[in-house]
């Protein structure tokens, strides 16, 4: 089983290594980039790819390693014993599943993206571990040990706000994405919109690296608010972009009110209106 | 055959294992690499590699140890590139007779006469028709107008092998042993939340404390946590006054930056030329001294010291009392042992390449402080050495 990119999703050659490499060692595949160069999407095209279904696990910073497992809701236990509306004896109807848990559990394969594993804890990668390794965990309250019948697809992305624990480095097979380059970034833009004319895109481009190149910006321009540009740009059926103090739609690039400044500093005239 | 490869790695400090080879063994029993350099180079890079700061590494023991494998020259060197990639226009057209003058060649000569030709070539060439460069008519070149076969030099795009890849060093920027500069600010300052966590188990957890009575049967079961605020507190104590000035600047940023992201709970500056005397200054143009004795009065040895610095000063100073007489008659170096002592968890930056420290009183400060570089790894060992120290 090769990982070709789909339709909507263009892959670079390391990239598609690195999920072959992934997918036939059965090891996580964690992802790190600039944000906006598509860490994400690459999970919806490798499980639309490989034709298995998706779960998503957006980490953030309260989240724990347990959460991914399963949670026991005891407080919904206590409630229920006082008006007996259960049996509250089973233990099991308060055991409810987490994305890692419901990849185990599922009788197929699944792809399991766990999304911004940097947001969370420093101890969480480390808690995971194991779980990840051996793809197995047990639940304390019932003493059940749940198996992965199918080893899930794991992606991992990261935005490098923390550093990523060793032990789990080493586990994952790695991918950085990096940013691409004109050629690339033309089929990109091909795929997301068809029917522009080859001289727009060509303008465009070239506003958009050169812009990207102007060393003043704090957040330089990505792939995804490049694409909303242009979104916005046939919308407003403009088909002449150049590189001054008129570009249209400057708001959908920069987002930054000091990368604004330094806009209208660079290239004169007066802060433009925010599109 | 990729186990030496392994321990190329390991000496330019990626830190590949037992793991990675068994890794990478397993991929290429599978065939992820279809058998092709290329694809070797691709799966190591995905298995080895676990950091974008060690891509540059990667790549150079990449070339290295396998220049040669492939026909196709490695001595490309970085200002070959350079000059390749701003290539210079060609300003004239050719005639049709001069078109045909240029004669075909096939491969093979072509790939012989461009090493040969790189080997004998020494300086930068554009227009031309034997020299590799730009705008000429040269089999070997970029933008130029040959019109036939050729060997295109340190395109952007295109399929280049992977020794070629791995030559063109485009992680150069990621790698984390350059000395600190602005645009590393962020991931630096990252470094320092390290210092975030600490604390005793002080503060109340409502949950695991309503879930532990509840399992004890209503008896109560108070839960407790370490705090999140940080309760971590920094002096910053930096040698200003000549070269060490733009490094004092930019720690001190990073530091007040971190203040600001609630990384430490009190951060302090003090300032000090060259060696620390009885006095250290809280302004960089030397005002507002406070004495040593005051500072070990008013801070414990709970406080992190961070000291930056190159520590290269005459021997003298190191040794010498100054004129004022509230340091009580001591040398610098008695003065930093004393700061060493009173804070245990202390560590010096040192902005000057490690290569350099084997200078006297470098030497000698490294003997009372461990030192580290001023780069994104040194301030992360750092970070490290001082969070560890209790």
């Amino acid at each position: 089983m090769r990982f070709k990119g789909t339709e909507s999703y263009l892959t670079s050659e390391s990239l598609r290594s690195a999920v072959d490499c992934a997918v036939a060692l059965q090891r996580p595949l964690l992802v790190k980039g600039e944000p906006g160069t598509g860490k994400t999407l690459l999970a919806e095209a490798i499980a639309k790819a490989l034709g298995l279904e998706l779960l998503t696990w957006n980490v953030k910073s309260t989240t724990r390693a347990q959460d991914g497992l399963y949670v026991y809701d005891a407080v919904q236990r206590l409630h229920d014993s006082r008006f007996n509306d259960k049996d509250v004896r089973d233990i099991r109807q308060y055991i409810r599943m987490g994305p890692l848990g419901e990849a185990f559990a599922s009788p197929v394969r699944k792809v399991l993206l766990i999304d911004e594993v940097d947001k969370a804890d420093l101890e969480f990668p480390n808690d995971l571990l194991h779980e990840i390794d051996r793809m197995r965990f047990r639940v304390i309250e019932t003493d059940e040990e749940v198996v992965a019948k199918q080893r899930p697809v794991v992606v991992i992305t990261s935005n490098n706000e923390k550093d990523l624990p060793d032990a789990f480095l080493r586990r994952c097979v790695f991918h950085f994405i990096e940013f691409p380059d004109r050629e690339l970034m033309e089929r990109i833009v091909h795929v997301h919109h068809p029917e522009l004319a080859e001289r727009m895109i060509d303008q465009a481009l070239s506003v958009f690296y050169e812009l990207r190149a102007f060393s003043r910006l704090r957040k330089r321009p990505s792939t995804s608010e490049l694409i909303d540009w242009l979104a916005a740009l046939k919308s407003a059926g403009i088909s002449n972009v150049k590189l001054d103090d008129q570009l249209p739609f400057i708001g959908a690039l920069l987002k930054r009110e000091q990368d604004l400044m330094a806009f209208a500093d660079q290239f004169g005239g007066k802060l433009p209106k925010r599109a | 055959m990729f186990v030496p490869f392994l321990y190329e790695l390991r000496s330019r400090r990626v830190p590949v294992g037992a793991t990675e080879a068994v890794a990478l063994g397993q991929a290429l029993v599978a065939g992820l690499h279809d058998s092709s350099l290329e694809g070797f180079y691709f799966v190591a890079r995905a298995l080895l590699v676990h950091d974008e700061k060690h891509l540059d590494a990667f790549d150079q023991a990449f070339a290295k140890h396998f220049q040669g494998i492939e026909s196709a020259s490695m001595e490309l060197t970085q200002q070959l590139l350079d000059w390749v990639r701003d290539a210079k226009q060609p300003d004239r057209r050719l005639t049709p007779e001069e078109q045909a003058l240029l004669e075909q060649l096939d491969l093979e000569t072509l790939e012989q006469l461009f090493q040969q030709r790189l080997r004998e070539q020494k300086e930068r060439h554009d227009g031309g028709n034997r020299w590799i460069g730009t705008a000429g008519t040269s089999p070997f070149g970029n933008s130029g107008k040959a019109a036939r076969e050729g060997v295109k030099v340190g395109d952007a795009a295109g399929m280049r092998s992977a020794v070629q890849k791995a030559g063109a060093r485009a992680y150069k920027e990621y790698r984390d042993d350059l000395v600190l500069d602005v645009r590393q600010m962020q991931v630096a300052l990252r470094k320092l939340r390290a210092f975030a966590r600490e604390g005793a188990h002080d503060e109340l957890d409502l949950d695991k404390t309503i879930n532990e009575t509840a399992r004890n049967l209503g008896e109560l079961e108070v839960v407790t946590r370490p705090p999140r605020k940080s309760n971590t507190r920094v002096i910053l104590l930096m040698d200003v006054g000549g070269s060490m000035d733009p490094f004092a600047w930019l720690v001190s940023r990073l530091f007040t930056a971190a203040k600001k992201a609630t990384h430490f709970r009190e951060l302090r500056t003090y300032y000090f030329h060259n060696c620390v005397y009885g006095r250290v200054y809280k302004q960089a143009n030397f005002r507002e001294p406070i004495t040593l004795a005051q500072l070990f009065a008013e801070t414990d040895r709970r406080y992190k010291l961070i000291v930056v610095g190159d520590a290269l000063m005459a021997p003298w100073e190191l040794m010498s009392v100054s004129g004022w007489s509230d340091d009580e008659g001591l040398e610098g170096m008695i003065h930093l042992m004393r700061l060493r002592e009173h804070y245990p968890a202390s560590a010096w930056l040192n902005p000057e390449p490690p290569s350099s420290w084997w200078q006297t009183t470098v030497d000698v400060i490294r003997k009372v402080f461990p030192m580290y570089p001023l780069t994104l790894e040194g301030l992360g060992e750092a970070v490290g050495a001082v969070t560890k120290a209790r």
